[in-house]
């Protein structure tokens, strides 16, 4: 069904007049908003083209996953999203709303104007509609050439054997990355050098390197990052920190990395102290 | 439907392969990611900036050599630039010129802070500081490039 196809109203307590079903989830319908929604499909005929929803009705807690979500069950059932755990910890609702990376599951419609574009992630490719193909940046990650195939993030911090000098706490941050890909979908050096490794695979090789396991040779892993289109191509932008909805800070982490690479002290930055 | 007939409504195992579309950065065309301001941050910000005022002070070091290069045409040409370098609107580019070097010079120490894991978690806190330094340099430059003074 084409989205032209829904009447538009204007802003207010009314959803739309045909019978579009119940609202998103997030308490009573306050307004509407029209969506701008990206689609693609594999062999289609067309480029990809925006699609425009109008009058999708929102109350003051209605995230972008769940209006998404309405349109694709009230709307267009041919919209693909892929989404899991609705509250930021699977990483897989990563989006580009009104062009800022964000999980769709924690983001409220509410607060994001009249017209809400909503894009995939950047700098990776597209499977279809709001769907991208993660395989490119998880191909990123240290993981296969040097730490000899095992996991970058420590499996349990809860472990008595997993115990670090100085308390969990400094290091808890960097087990938090949800490999959402919103960090390398900010990075406008990732937009122009395919080549570039990225801020997460990048931020996984520090976090190793911080706590490395006695079977890994450190060297290996500033080897891995001491190249043109690793930590050096980064140009400290920052805006993969501000993407990240974990916290895992990964501009920091490269700087960090780059201080280990020119001699200094690989840096651990305790929590709550630094910007942002 | 005859098995055959449902494989060919079927995406092709090399169509289902194939790479989908990059979605870039960039205003209109990829090359412009640096200098996509839209819902960006400070950092951002700070390097886009950073990159103009490197194309500016290289475009004006070309132009300083060439108007070196009127020194060999004599004294008059000489003091005919100098007159015209003396406007208000030429002096205002000198202002410009000098806000180029400044954002420059001390965004490119933050950003040696920053980068050699010096100071990596106080891009921010680095690029207030020298917005601070900068902009008391650049009015006290100001001041007596249009006013004058000693």
């Amino acid at each position: 069904m084409s989205a032209s196809e829904v009447e538009t109203t204007a802003e207010g307590p009314n959803p739309p007049k045909r019978d579009a079903g119940p609202a998103p989830a997030g308490g009573d319908v306050t307004g509407t908003r029209t969506f701008r929604v990206f689609r693609w499909k594999r062999g289609g005929d067309e480029d990809s083209r925006i699609e425009t929803y109008e009058s999708v009705p929102i109350g003051p807690r209605t995230t972008v996953l769940e209006a998404l979500r309405w349109i694709q069950l009230h709307i267009d059932r041919s919209l693909i999203l892929r989404h899991s755990c609705f509250h930021a910890s699977c990483g897989t609702c990563g989006l580009r709303v009104n062009g800022r990376e964000v999980l769709g599951c924690v983001t409220f419609a509410h607060d994001l104007g009249s017209v809400i574009t909503v894009e995939p992630i950047a700098n990776v490719p597209v499977l279809a509609d709001l769907v991208v193909d993660m395989a490119e940046f998880y191909e990123r990650f240290p993981e296969v050439e040097v730490a000899g195939g095992r996991p970058q993030i420590r499996a349990s911090g809860f472990l008595a054997e997993a115990a670090t000098p100085g308390g969990i706490d400094r290091y808890e941050r960097y087990e938090d990355c949800i490999e959402c890909g919103l960090c390398l979908s900010a990075c406008p050096i990732a937009s122009t050098s395919e080549g570039y490794l990225g801020p997460a695979a990048l931020a996984a090789a520090q976090r190793l390197l911080e706590e490395t396991p006695d079977d890994v040779d450190p060297r290996e892993i500033l080897d891995w990052a001491d190249d043109p289109l690793g930590a050096w191509r980064c140009h400290a932008i920052f805006e993969c920190t501000e993407a990240c909805p974990s916290g895992v800070r990964p501009a920091e982490r490269i700087m960090s990395l780059r201080g280990a690479l020119v001699g200094g002290q690989l840096k651990v930055i305790p929590r709550g102290e630094g910007e942002p | 439907m005859r098995r055959d007939d449902r494989r060919t409504a079927l995406p092709t195992r090399e169509l289902r392969y194939e790479r989908g579309p990059v979605m870039k950065k960039g205003v209109g065309v990829t090359p412009t990611a640096w200098v996509d301001p839209r819902g960006r941050a400070l950092g951002s910000f700070a390097f886009s900036v950073n990159r103009i005022t490197a194309l500016g002070l290289v475009f004006y070091l070309y132009l300083h050599l060439g108007v070196l290069s009127m020194l060999l045409r004599g004294e008059e040409a000489w003091n005919d630039f100098v007159r015209l370098a003396t406007t208000t609107v030429f002096l205002l580019l000198d202002v410009l010129l000098i806000f180029g070097l400044l954002y420059h010079g001390l965004n490119g120490l933050r950003v040696a802070l920053v980068g050699t894991g010096v100071a990596p978690d106080r891009q921010k806190a680095l690029w207030w500081a020298g917005g601070v330094i900068g902009t008391i340099a650049l009015a006290y430059s100001a001041f007596h490039i249009l006013v004058g003074g000693d």
